[in-house]
């Protein structure tokens, strides 16, 4: 076994369930996982080198052949809406090599999908590093840097980010770009008042005032806190486990970026409020491989935590309350947001859903009672400590209680972070942001809606359009099925785990229904099936496939002229067979002319 | 252990809590189509064949336990036209060319398109290029045929419980692949098994093939679910003859 190996197996442990850390760790000191070190992990971990190979080839950052430098350009909606295909076309041009190969200088460079810079767009991350705010110079100059052999910090070539991004630790050109505060991003939070508050009170009694708090789930499912953190209490089992899910992944959303940039002590201290009321000894924070360059500053909020005696044993003096909390980091799959995938993932397997019941709070991370709650979910739970469940319940409306993090991206003067109460209508979020002549808005990134004029004044809250917070707005000037609809059908069968056929199968035929569409070959009758083809991806295990036909069949309720305009007039019936090119493809084999 | 009651269509059902729906309705004689499915094998529900409608709501009863109470649709229109669209996805995502195919009349796919009475999909054929492997000494994969069912991967393992079979990469690219060194050293009956349990004709034995005489292959006579069904249904396969 090589040293390599066998340093990290003791850092990491020599376990199965640590398959993805370890992977990662190889890849990061050697740039990629050789098959000679695929072949030692394997029999290291007692597995099959297929099995190595199915938990890598699933995550999109593992790459098996060495590079000097990996460039990952975001080819999002909001990337290309920013001008991310020149951006493309620049890198292309001086690294002289096409996307997904590395060129002779030892570059690669790849296209992924959304890295959480919705607000700041074309962005790449090179070597973990982030580039927001690109531009055909910028990729000239950046290229020419790193070919010199110059470090990445010398590169920026804007000034350090704001608020904490310029700090040391941190250290980079992102921009947090609060526009808008709240009862979350407001400044009189004080580091230990809301968990001093927590563990003065019982358990029972903690859980209670989230449940009168009304707090629900901030990733999108709207789940009542409260009533998760019961169940796990009350399930069986002496071991329980606190994960944050800081998987970020929906396209369009970055609100959580700037939690853990600005307010990481507020989540960590929300967690261990967490661990106090379901009873975790261990808590995890499953963090997107695109935010690795947050993970010193984590680290260090970690440690400051450790000395605060806020983690650790007899937290707080309260004797008998240990807890600690680590990093695990993703490698790149959406459907990891899930919380099944997510935990799947977090035991070193192919992030796929599992099934349910049964749920993770009865049986979750290595089959114990598991809590999965989003960053905001845990920060407002320090609020709601602090000030009571009464109180929040002033914000909001009476069913959607207290503030929701917008992530607000696209056709705006102010893209970036509002922490709006719920009710709120479209209009006033567009009046908010500065928007106008706006065609769309795409509600709750890919798997939400895209709404037109008609429904802006509908109210963003869960009983009417509900978001996990990205809201990407398109103006006139946007061809919304081109540049939209089709990229986020792509973004879902890319990221489709592929285990359901419903979900793998079908989208890809409605993928290909709609380009041809597009090319000008629609007929009547493919309205109609998109519609009915949509529905068989509802059959599907988790939400990524019940949601992944949502671009086609919300966009065509909304928009239903901008499909009859792609439909051949008179023309209802359509062979999907071209005569002339079938004949030339055949006479390209035998070596002939086609005679017509 | 503890019975249950519950309802498939309005028929009043009994079986033990916790087993799974399909294992609860073929007990009580309702045919409930699988196929990526095996008895006393953990489920995956990746086909999603047998989708149905538990008190409302989408769920495969490969995986779902029964409770008390339930209520199920099974053989509706809705049901009916969900399963045979899948089936439909799954000719049109594969090469799938029963004529020349050895699994011909032994292939649940097959069947269960005949069950569902489906003519040609009403998906566009996909067409992909696959390959056919020979790496193994006792087996031909044949890509083409390859549904993704995961039946392989999950029972096929050798002595110490490692696999032979895995899934590489994910979404469309999601194929299903043998572990090249494990492959040189498959037993003779591992490799048996391994084709017995492909739903389809693409793990199949080298120097052998089409034993069973058309005829007395399993789905000649019988349609595919019949054994489980307590009064003949009403079988495609039979009105496709009589046109």
């Amino acid at each position: 076994m090589s040293a390599l190996i066998q340093n990290i197996l003791i850092k990491v442990g020599q376990k199965k369930d640590r398959l993805l850390d370890i992977l990662l760790s190889v890849q990061e000191a050697e740039s990629f996982v050789s098959d000679e070190n695929i072949k030692i992990i394997a029999g290291s971990l007692q597995l099959s080198e297929i099995d190595v190979r199915q938990c890598m080839s699933f995550y999109h950052f593992f790459s098996t052949k060495p590079s000097r430098h990996r460039i990952f350009l975001n080819d999002s909606v909001m990337a290309n809406l920013m001008g991310g295909q020149k951006v493309k076309e620049a890198f292309e041009k001086v690294l002289n090599c096409k996307q997904g190969e590395i060129n002779a200088d030892g570059i690669g460079f790849y296209t992924t999908a959304c890295i959480g810079m919705s607000d700041q767009e074309p962005a790449a991350m090179i070597d973990g590093v982030i580039f927001p705010s690109l531009t055909p110079e910028r990729v000239r100059f950046v290229v020419e840097g790193i070919n010199q052999g110059k470090s990445l910090s010398d590169l920026y070539y804007l000034p350090l980010g704001d608020g904490r991004n310029g700090g040391a630790a941190l250290n980079t050109m992102v921009n947090s770009n609060i526009r808008k505060t709240g009862l979350l991003l407001d400044d009189y939070y004080k580091s230990g008042s809301a968990l001093t508050i927590a563990i003065e009170k019982s358990e029972l009694e903690v859980i209670g005032i989230v449940k009168t708090s009304g707090l629900r789930g901030r990733g999108g499912a709207g789940f009542p806190t409260g009533m998760k953190w019961e169940f796990c209490r009350s399930s069986e089992g002496a071991e329980k486990y606190i994960i944050c899910n800081a998987d970020e992944g929906e396209p369009g959303t970055f609100k959580d970026r700037v939690i853990l940039t600005e307010k990481i002590e507020m989540l960590l201290e929300g967690m261990t409020i967490a661990a106090y009321a379901i009873g975790a000894r261990e808590g995890i924070i499953y963090l997107r491989h695109e935010y690795q360059y947050m993970r010193q500053h984590i680290e260090n909020a970690l440690a400051v935590a450790r000395t605060k005696k806020m983690l650790g044993n007899n937290i707080l003096g309260k004797d008998g309350f240990d807890f600690d909390i680590r990093i695990q980091f993703g490698a790149g799959a959406y459907v990891c947001g899930e919380e099944s995938s997510l935990i799947e993932s977090m035991e070193g397997k192919r992030g796929e859903p599992r099934f349910k019941p049964p749920f993770p709070v009865q049986k979750g991370y290595h089959n114990k009672p598991t809590s999965v709650n989003n960053v905001e979910t845990f920060c407002k739970v320090c609020r709601i400590i602090e000030r009571g469940g009464e109180w929040y319940r002033r914000y909001g409306t009476k069913q959607s209680v207290g503030t929701k993090l917008l992530s607000i991206s696209g056709d705006c003067p102010r893209p970036g972070v509002y922490e709006i109460e719920w009710g709120m209508t479209l209009y006033q979020m567009l009046e908010m942001v500065g928007a106008t002549n706006t065609q769309a808005i795409q509600v709750g990134g890919p798997s939400g809606s895209l709404i037109g004029k008609t429904g802006f004044d509908r109210k963003i809250c869960y009983s009417d359009i509900s978001t996990g917070g990205s809201m990407m707005i398109f103006d006139q000037s946007r061809d919304l099925i081109k540049d939209v609809v089709l990229n986020f059908l792509e973004f879902f069968i890319d990221e489709s785990c592929g285990s359901c056929l419903s979900c793998r199968a079908c989208t890809q035929q409605i993928r290909n229904k709609l380009e041809k569409m597009i090319h000008g070959k629609g007929v009547s009758t493919d309205i109609e099936d998109l519609k009915k083809w949509a529905k068989f991806t509802l059959v599907s295990r988790c939400g990524l496939g019940q949601s992944a036909a949502n671009p086609i069949s919300t966009s065509i309720a909304n928009f239903p002229h901008l499909y009859q305009a792609m439909v051949q007039k008179e023309k209802d019936y359509d062979t999907c067979f071209d005569l002339a090119s079938a004949v030339a493809d055949s006479c390209k084999v035998v070596n002939r002319v086609p005679n017509f | 252990m503890e019975r249950v009651k519950f309802q498939i269509d309005n028929k009043d059902c009994e079986a033990l809590y916790g087993q799974m729906l399909v294992d609860a309705a073929r007990d009580n004689g309702v045919y409930i189509p699988t196929l990526c499915n095996m008895q006393d094998v953990k489920p995956c529900g990746s086909c999603r064949v047998c989708t149905v409608k538990v008190n409302g709501r989408y769920a495969t009863a490969c995986t779902t336990p029964v409770a008390c109470g339930m209520e199920i649709e099974s053989d509706t229109e809705e049901i009916h036209e969900i399963r045979k669209a899948l089936i439909e996805l799954i000719f049109a995502e594969g090469n799938h060319y029963c004529p020349t195919c050895e699994m011909s009349g032994n292939c649940e796919l097959q069947a269960l398109g005949y069950r569902f009475g489906m003519m040609v999909s009403r998906f566009p054929y996909q067409f992909p290029q696959r390959e056919i492997n020979t790496d193994c000494q006792h087996l031909i994969i044949d890509y083409n045929r390859c549904i993704r069912c995961k039946r392989c991967i999950r029972t096929i393992k050798d002595k110490k419980g490692k696999s032979y079979f895995a899934f590489i990469n994910r979404g469309d690219k999601l194929e299903v692949t043998m572990d090249k060194e494990m492959a040189k050293t498959m037993p003779l009956k591992v490799a048996e098994l391994a084709m017995e349990n492909c739903p389809v004709g693409a793990i199949l034995l080298k120097e052998t093939a089409y034993r069973v005489p058309i005829g007395e292959r399993r789905f000649d006579k019988k349609c595919i679910g019949s054994e489980i069904e307590e009064t003949d249904v009403k079988v495609f396969m039979g009105e496709l003859n009589n046109e």
